[in-house]
């Protein structure tokens, strides 16, 4: 390597693009060249310095506050708070408030019933998926306790790489994976098992209204959690006690946060 | 200000192809349902888009050298971004953001004339090889990095030529890879490594020349 090489090259050095073969001869190099150390040692102080600098502006709160303007409005719910008991609440409880309440306010009632009536059948649907899945036969289509095993099976099967969670040290089993179909689509179902009872974690690209939040009703007596995470919908389903179900959710969300648990 | 383009004479990066066949935005709100979906299509578009407000508004505001014009600009990306959000295939939203900020600057650029290059896509590399700058040669104060305070960096960040400066900045500011960085900038990786050593030598000059806080 000449200097001309090393003098462009040592930037992916320092930026960590460089593969291992050309980073060692970057090093070789300069290991020889002062010139060329000096230019390292010199650039990587400039870049830990900009790194310092904190150079990231804040937006004004005034072009935040535009851009939220210029979206369309978000389901209003205040129209239909009149009309709702306060528990349908928690179904709208992710949108902010928004501004342009005045034209929406018929159009919204409809929504809001319309929203809230879909995401009640999808949750009935869910159950009966449940229920469907406890007949005998009907749990899994792979059974495996490998994590490694279920995800590649749902591969082209359904349109998302559900993620696969072991949480057997946690005391939740995992049991196999499930081709269910939920509201007309293809749907993944992962299956563990908590001591005697059955979980089934729905998880598709979209089935009901996204939450960031995590929605809990109970239906025909099993306890349902629905939330959303890295742009999938997941709903949890068991005849587990709420508190169970929700150390479950809980340990999934856990491991599902880009810096938590994998 | 800038002009507000119609969304249709849009070019869009990689995208632009795709959002043909798609139905016009208007004839979506028409009935109830895709009204419904028009709104739930914005809360997800908020999700997705609004944490990368920060970056997106530092991009503009390096390459524009202007508040105002940094803000209509980076509020003009966000309603492109939101109307081709249906072809939007991921994974990664912010250099998806920033190449359509990227579009709605060089448009900027073209309204503004001959104040600045008409946008770095269009500077030729003949352009960008010619002698800019003299390379330090190995001149004693150039081997040491003098310390410099947040306000004189961004001077001379602004400072640069704008394909220099928005490389450093998509690179140091908005920590991108190279990889994200050369579809942004529409040129090959091995254009984002030269201009990126250049850019950096070009800096290093200027910033030991600079009266720094201490010497």
């Amino acid at each position: 390597m000449n200097c001309a090489e090393c003098e462009v090259l040592l930037h992916a050095l320092i930026d960590g693009e460089l593969d291992a073969g050309h980073a060692s001869e970057v090093e070789a190099h300069a290991a020889d060249c002062a010139a060329c150390a000096q230019k390292l040692a010199a650039f990587r102080a400039m870049r830990e310095s900009l790194n310092a600098a904190n150079l990231k502006e804040a937006a004004p709160a005034r072009l935040r506050g535009r851009i939220e303007a210029a979206l369309p409005a978000p389901t209003q719910v205040i129209a239909a708070g009149k009309f709702a008991r306060p528990s349908r609440r928690s179904f709208f409880g992710g949108f902010a408030a928004g501004t342009a309440i005045s034209a929406a306010v018929a159009a919204s009632l409809v929504l809001t019933v319309w929203r809230t009536d879909r995401e009640r059948t999808i949750a009935d649907e869910v159950v009966s998926a449940h229920i469907r899945s406890l007949q005998p036969g009907h749990l899994m289509d792979v059974e495996t306790s490998d994590q490694h095993t279920v995800k590649p099976w749902f591969d082209g099967k359904v349109d998302v790489a559900p993620p696969v969670i072991d949480l057997t040290a946690e005391g939740f089993t995992l049991l196999g994976g499930r081709l269910d179909y939920i509201d007309g689509e293809p749907v993944a179902s992962v299956v563990y098992r908590r001591r005697k009872h059955i979980i089934n974690l729905f998880v598709a690209q979209r089935l009901g209204s996204a939450h960031d939040f995590v929605s809990a009703r109970t239906i025909q007596g099993y306890n349902v959690r629905h939330w959303s995470a890295q742009g999938l919908d997941f709903w949890a389903v068991s005849d587990l006690d709420s508190v169970e179900l929700g150390e479950f959710v809980g340990k999934i969300s856990a491991a599902l946060r880009p810096n938590g648990p994998s | 200000m800038l002009a507000r383009l119609p969304t249709a004479s849009l070019s869009l990066p990689a995208s632009g192809a795709a959002n043909g066949g798609r139905r016009p935005v208007v004839a979506e709100r028409d009935t109830m349902a895709g009204n419904a979906d028009e709104r739930e299509k914005a809360r997800r578009f908020r999700d997705a888009a609004l944490p990368h407000l920060d970056d997106a508004f530092t991009l503009a505001r390096y390459l524009l050298r202007n508040t105002t014009d940094a803000e209509d600009a980076v509020q003009e990306c966000y309603l492109r971004a939101l109307h081709h959000f249906d072809s939007y295939r991921g994974p990664a939203m912010k250099p998806w953001l920033l190449t359509i900020l990227r579009n709605v600057c060089n448009a900027e650029f073209a309204r503004r004339g001959k104040h600045e290059p008409p946008s770095a896509v269009a500077d030729t590399e003949e352009a960008l090889q010619s002698p800019l700058w003299q390379e330090p040669q190995a001149s004693p104060e150039s081997a040491l990095l003098r310390q410099q305070d947040g306000d004189t960096i961004r001077r001379l960040i602004a400072a640069l030529p704008v394909a220099f400066r928005e490389v450093i900045v998509l690179r140091e500011i908005n920590d991108l890879s190279y990889q994200e960085i050369a579809q942004i900038a529409g040129v090959p990786v091995g254009t984002v490594m030269s201009r990126l050593a250049r850019a950096r030598a070009m800096l290093r000059s200027a910033w030991n020349a600079a009266e720094g806080s201490t010497p």
